[in-house]
């Protein structure tokens, strides 16, 4: 049980946290010809899709209400439903998101009552679904915005209905922001090896890899779940949630639907997989094929292989809750030790994050514990990279936002696979930086060396030199 | 911030925008099809460069949260505008109205913390519009803890980007320039027969440093750049624009409020100019030495223009090869339009069509200048429609900034990044060899008939091989 503790202090230095707001854009970016808008001034829609372009080097559709000091003063309302109007005519969406902001929702907008004036207004975009969402950035973090839009985007879509089982072999699976485009590609052949079929929502596996389309361009989304599947979410036989963080839009779904919830913190390490795995055979009926066995059986062997590295390892973490909980367990499970927990909001997760405290905090407060704790190795976002350089360790990129490096979005954790690779780096970083002892050079051997000699072969735990 | 006073920075009467009534001034933005920043950000580009202050952003997280760090300005030495400094409000603090006692105790955090030599106030639009009264509050922070406090009023409601630039600039020039005089010239430094001038540089950000390929040439002259709004500047450095004997508008209409003012109240004369190519920079250079009117500068800054180009034209001459002929397509932010042209043109490539949004009347002439009469300017540049112009006039690269970069790639077309976010210094006649190398490493790569092919297997019918072999 960690305590979480927030020690409040006046000014943010370097944020772990981005706004609620993008993290519902980023929800409503995994539905396929979505084009989400942001209810607030332009530039909560221009740091958005920067923030996007940079992490997944993709083309990001992101409008804005685009609010201005009239607006501002006299009344947004009509920013709205023309805004909806002109995307309707203009792009024709299947779906349109519409997360509010702090301007916004301090201004006091209603932001359901505004669609539903739209409805009145232009019922001939009746066909276009819009999802309203309330998503202040002076509440919550990234990773909570994108589970109130996943809520949302149930609420909306989703009917009251008991047609459980309809669809046979037809699984949900709901998807915090934890996943990764390369998570979601991992889920999705997992239960595929079961025979079953996975309907993932949102879907940014599908719309966010980064594949090349026919046609030059598009001002939607280029994949992503589509409206009618969500719709029939009722009809599957079951629903995984992944990520502790989406609770309330899966205790929707199972209240709208009746389909059983099966639920997991995260996918990330041996005991998690095997649970996983274990669920998908009880709901399939189907024996856990060998591939998967010889998958489990890679991992095992890249444990016992990287444990060397991985033991007693002193961690830092920097993350949002459910990534957070996800990769401390697979650190602890490898002997490692979390030293410094930190992240960007509170979190029912939390608490059960295996280390003594999580400290809700910036990257500043993630510096200082690290320092003060002697961690060997950060886990935080590309952000992370100045306070690795300062403390001289190595950094693994995990989160939001991954802009130094090509392909951030592509990786992931969930799995026996992913698991593997990741403990695979994670030793590779400690080798990096294995510190030899200093030579000592006896008193008595007082003749001088060749200086040009080669230098001798470094030793290093359970790796072979040749 | 007072509309009147919003409507005086955007009538800048020394921007050419404003000469051309019949465009009507600004139209309010289209909800549901507007792309662009906010004031807040124009207002940050323009200061965050100013290395050795606290910039604190006050308002909830998005605007620090979803945006820190992510420019591309370099600075010698401190680097505070690295660190994404915000009071990150919380619905208490808002509705308890706590916001303006934690902003308070910011300041004084930043102050205790990292010494800086002043600190910015970036108000957002929820601390606009809940009615904060930052400027008495930065006062009596200032006064309370002895450091300049600078209010920087340019909330994200208030209008576009642009808009915010000019904020920034007036804010400079309202509470920083002139609040200190230049240190004379060290005697270590001073050269025989070598004048030193004191000059001003107005929006130069020093992306990738790309002022440094410039920086030396400026030494070499005597050419002390006593203050720059605002490529690795200090705090100490904007205090003394005022005593620059000329000054230069890199590239920008959005500061030309700081400009003009400077010459109006301070008498140091401007030009607009840009490094981008090599005629574009070694006019910069002569106007320096005109504006300065020393003959002996002037005799100096042809003979170094002559060394420079000459050595350019031989590095270039391999380059302007490969690329002379090759058609482009610019769409870039207003003045950047006629700049890159010149500096494409000194590669001996054409320029097929150019975006000019963000123009001005006077961007336009110079553009009709350098491309004749009948140049296709685009005014509207959504993607569809970019790439559509690109499609007919069978252009060989899209130039433009890093918001269409992906959009090029989707649609399989060679690419150069000229705004904020690139990757490369372009600047002056070093700069430009890096751009006629970045301009041929895309428009020569293999990737681009790669990915164009159909996959061998299209339009087949599977096991047709075997078949036949049968």
């Amino acid at each position: 049980m960690a305590e979480i503790i927030r020690i409040p202090k006046p000014l943010t230095v370097s944020p772990l946290k981005a706004s609620q707001a993008i993290g519902a854009a980023l929800a409503f970016l995994g539905m396929r010809n979505c084009l989400p808008m942001l209810h607030g001034a332009q530039g909560c829609t221009a740091f958005g899709k920067v923030f996007f372009v940079r992490h997944f080097r993709e083309p990001i559709p992101l409008q804005t209400t685009a609010m201005d000091q009239i607006a501002t003063v006299m009344s947004a309302d009509e920013n709205v439903i023309e805004g909806l109007k002109t995307i309707c005519e203009k792009n024709r969406p299947e779906v349109i998101g519409l997360p509010t902001t702090g301007l916004s929702e301090t201004q006091g907008t209603d932001i359901h009552r505004l669609v539903r004036e739209f409805r009145a207004k232009y019922p001939e975009y009746a066909a276009t679904a819009v999802i309203p969402v309330n998503t202040p950035d002076f509440a919550g973090c990234f990773e909570s915005g994108f589970a109130l839009a996943l809520d949302a985007i149930v609420d909306t879509l989703v009917p009251e209905t008991r047609h459980v089982g309809r669809r046979r072999r037809q699984v949900n699976v709901l998807a915090s922001s934890m996943l990764t485009p390369g998570d979601i590609e991992a889920v999705k052949e997992w239960i595929e090896a079961f025979g079953l079929r996975p309907l993932i929502v949102p879907d940014i596996g599908d719309s966010l890899d980064g594949h090349l389309i026919d046609k030059q361009h598009s001002p939607l989304t280029l994949g992503g779940a589509p409206l009618a599947e969500v719709a029939a979410m009722g009809e599957s036989i079951a629903t995984l949630v992944i990520g502790r963080s989406v609770s309330a839009a899966a205790d929707r779904l199972e209240a709208r639907t009746g389909v059983p919830t099966f639920r997991f913190d995260h996918l990330v390490g041996l005991d998690a997989s095997d649970r996983f795995t274990q669920t998908l055979a009880d709901i399939s009926g189907v024996a856990v094929p060998a591939k998967i066995e010889r998958h489990r059986a890679q991992l095992q062997d890249a444990m016992v292989d990287t444990h060397f590295m991985t033991g007693f390892l002193r961690v830092a973490l920097g993350l949002e809750p459910d990534l957070l909980k996800g990769l401390a367990d697979l650190l602890v499970s490898m002997g490692a030790t979390v030293v410094t927990a930190v992240t960007p909001a509170r979190a029912g997760v939390l608490e059960s994050v295996p280390c003594e405290t999580v400290r809700v905090g910036d990257l500043d407060d993630l510096e200082k514990s690290a320092a003060a704790n002697g961690a060997q190795l950060l886990v935080s976002n590309s952000h992370g990279v100045e306070v690795a350089n300062r403390l001289g360790i190595s950094l693994l990129r995990a989160g939001f936002p991954l802009y130094d490096q090509v392909g951030g979005y592509a990786r992931g954790w969930s799995g026996y696979r992913l698991a593997r690779q990741a403990l695979f780096d994670i030793a590779n970083l400690f080798l990096g930086q294995h510190h030899d002892i200093p030579a000592y050079r006896s008193i008595y051997r007082n003749y001088p060396d060749s200086s040009t000699g080669a230098r001798p072969p470094q030793a290093c735990a359970g790796v072979v030199r040749h | 911030m007072r509309t009147s006073d919003i409507a005086l920075l955007i009538d800048e009467p020394a921007c050419a925008n404003n000469a051309n009534k019949a465009k009507g001034g600004c139209t309010r933005p289209k909800p549901g099809a507007t792309a662009g920043g906010c004031p807040f950000d124009g207002a940050q580009i323009t200061l965050f460069p100013i290395a050795d202050v606290a910039h604190i952003v006050h308002g909830p997280i998005a605007c620090t949260g979803d945006s820190w760090d992510n420019r591309g300005t370099r600075t010698t030495g401190p680097a505070f505008h690295r660190l994404g400094m915000t009071t990150d409000l919380s619905e208490q603090d808002i509705v308890m109205g706590r916001n303006e006692k934690k902003l308070f105790h910011a300041i004084r955090q930043a102050i205790d913390t990292y010494s800086p030599a002043a600190v910015f106030v970036y108000a957002t639009c929820v601390t606009a519009m809940i009615g904060e009264d930052l400027p008495a509050l930065c006062k009596d922070a200032a006064a309370r803890w002895g450091v300049p406090v600078i209010p920087v009023d340019a909330a994200g409601f208030y209008g576009s980007k642009k808009l915010g630039d000019r904020i920034a600039g007036q804010t400079m020039f309202d509470h920083v320039i002139g609040t200190r005089e230049p240190d004379p010239v060290p005697e270590s430094v001073q050269r025989p027969g070598i004048t030193v001038h004191d000059v001003a540089m107005i929006a130069e950000y020093n992306i990738r440093g790309e002022f440094w390929h410039v920086a030396p040439l400026f030494d070499e002259l005597g050419l002390r750049i006593v203050g720059s709004l605002s490529g690795d500047a200090r705090f100490r450095e904007v205090q003394t624009m005022h005593r620059a004997k000329a000054s230069m508008v890199v590239c920008s209409n959005a500061l030309l409020n700081v400009a003009r003012q400077l010459k109006e109240t301070w008498g140091v004369p401007y030009f607009e100019g840009s490094f981008y190519g090599v005629t574009d920079t070694s006019n910069a250079l002569r106007e320096f030495a005109r504006l300065l009117g020393d003959a002996d500068l002037i005799a100096r800054t042809e003979a170094l223009i002559a060394r420079e180009e000459a050595r350019a034209s031989a590095q270039l001459a391999p380059w302007r090869e490969r690329l002379a002929g090759k058609r482009a397509l610019l769409y870039t932010g207003g003045v950047k339009s006629w700049s890159i042209i010149s500096a494409l043109r000194d590669l001996g490539m054409e320029v097929v069509a150019t975006g000019v949004r963000k123009s001005t009347e006077d961007d336009k002439e110079r553009i009709r200048d350098l491309l004749g009469e009948d140049a296709h300017m685009i005014e509207d540049g959504n993607p569809a429609a970019l790439l559509k112009v690109y499609n007919e006039k069978g252009a060989d690269v899209l130039i433009a900034g890093g918001r269409n970069l992906y959009t090029a790639m989707k649609a399989r077309i060679p690419f150069l990044d000229v705004n904020q976010e690139r990757e490369y210094a372009y600047a002056g006649y070093a700069g430009m060899l890096e751009m006629a190398r970045q301009l041929a490493l895309t428009i020569e790569s293999p990737v681009w008939p790669a990915v164009r092919k159909p996959a061998p297997w299209a339009g087949r019918i599977a096991g047709e091989a075997l078949g036949a072999a049968r």
